[in-house]
């Protein structure tokens, strides 16, 4: 039951971090609790649907559907995190300022939720789909395996779902002037993190070129597998054996939303939103 | 209007092959791997090191797996009675383990490098 329980931690970890750091992005934000939800339940028939079709996905695109699938939900990913980024240094600061006042709330909303809503959905379908043919496989072996099947199933998940509470509570605990400063510089090593491993994916799929084969290799002391290594894959986009490619898109990522982010923070007409106080 | 032979459409196919496939991947050396009852035949398989590889796994159970391995950096999903190719970066001397991530326990195995 143990080890049911660490392969489900492992595919869930990603997604209740995911979950959580937008939590703590959205804080004070109308409505976010239904979009995060949202993007849960769509991830989970979102990852029914392709561990359905695995078969297909698999032999698509000369049997390498499943790399630019899996690269592709990390792109888009990387995205949503980005322009979610971009809108924040907008909005950001005034948002802090009237962070808890019921009049502010409405304005608010116009937030893009649904970009951070996709980002979950994106993280729960792309592990989701992999814990359903697991579950799947252990199910199949036959009617003994049920209670190991509930066990390791509601322990992983379990742990997963306390260590996102854990993460967003001790966010949330910044004080709101911030708070959004480092949930923006979350988000952006996220997407950094992301793109890195959807160059990890084209590498494998043999599209890219590696740049380099392995950059360094960290892999005796904080191995890919662990659950440390997984947290901090997640959160900086951490990988015991990069490739140079890797890295590439992981600067490249930074340096690209980082400029958008100064060019879209200056806002040269008045925000007609804001009265004159 | 004569129908085309077979001989056409098993050439148009391996033209096809050879455009759409990686530039690199046709030249590499293949290697075969199955899976059956959670375990890898065979579970130990030696290669040439710093060639590139192709690696063809078989998945005989009816239920998917996960081949993953940190060492090679490959993770792909064989779905239950399927076959997937992985393409296996020239390796340097050395073993390199793999694992079937949803059995972990049985389906192990290493690649070793000479």
């Amino acid at each position: 039951m143990l080890a049911t329980a660490v392969i489900v931690l492992r595919e869930v970890l990603e997604a209740a971090l995911v979950v959580s750091i937008v939590l703590a992005a959205t804080r004070g934000v109308p409505g976010r609790g239904a979009w995060v939800t949202y993007g849960v339940v769509g991830g989970i028939l979102g990852a029914l649907v392709v561990a359905a079709f695995a078969d297909r996905l698999a032999t698509a695109a000369s049997g390498l559907g499943q790399e630019i699938f899996n690269a592709s939900v990390l792109f888009l990913a990387v995205a949503m995190l980005g322009w979610h980024n971009v809108w924040m240094t907008r909005h950001g600061r005034e948002m802090a300022a009237s962070l808890g006042s019921v009049g502010s709330a409405v304005r608010l909303g116009a937030r893009p939720l649904y970009a951070l809503s996709v980002v979950v959905m994106m993280a729960v379908l792309r592990e989701g789909s992999e814990l359903v043919l697991f579950l799947y496989g252990i199910a199949s072996a036959g009617p003994g395996q049920s209670s190991e099947l509930a066990g390791g199933f509601a322990l992983g998940l379990l742990a997963g779902v306390a260590l996102s509470l854990a993460m967003y509570f001790g966010l949330v605990r910044i004080p709101a002037k911030r708070l959004f400063t480092v949930t923006g510089w979350l988000i952006l090593l996220l997407a950094a993190g992301m793109a890195a491993q959807a160059a990890a994916y084209l590498v494998q799929a043999d599209i890219l070129p590696p740049l380099g084969e392995t950059i360094w290799d960290t892999s005796r002391l904080l191995p890919d597998n662990s659950i440390v290594g997984k947290l901090m894959h997640t959160l900086v986009g951490y990988t015991a054996r990069p490739y140079g490619i890797q890295l590439g898109f992981y600067a490249l990522t930074l340096v690209v939303l980082l400029i958008l982010m100064k060019l879209f923070a200056q806002d040269p007409r008045p925000n007609p939103g804001q009265s004159a106080t | 209007m004569p129908r085309p032979s077979s001989s056409f459409w098993l050439s148009v196919l391996c033209l096809s092959t050879l455009l759409f496939s990686a530039p690199s991947s046709g030249q590499g050396l293949s290697f075969t791997l199955t899976i059956k009852n959670h375990r890898f035949h065979p579970a130990e398989l030696e290669v040439p090191a710093g060639k590139k590889l192709r690696l063809l796994v078989k998945n005989l159970d009816p239920t998917a797996e996960e081949f993953e391995s940190h060492d090679l950096r490959l993770e792909k999903v064989i779905p239950g009675g399927k076959e997937a190719v992985l393409i296996v970066r020239p390796l340097k001397p050395g073993t390199y383990k793999f694992v079937g991530e949803f059995n972990e326990k049985t389906a192990q195995g290493r690649i070793v490098a000479k």
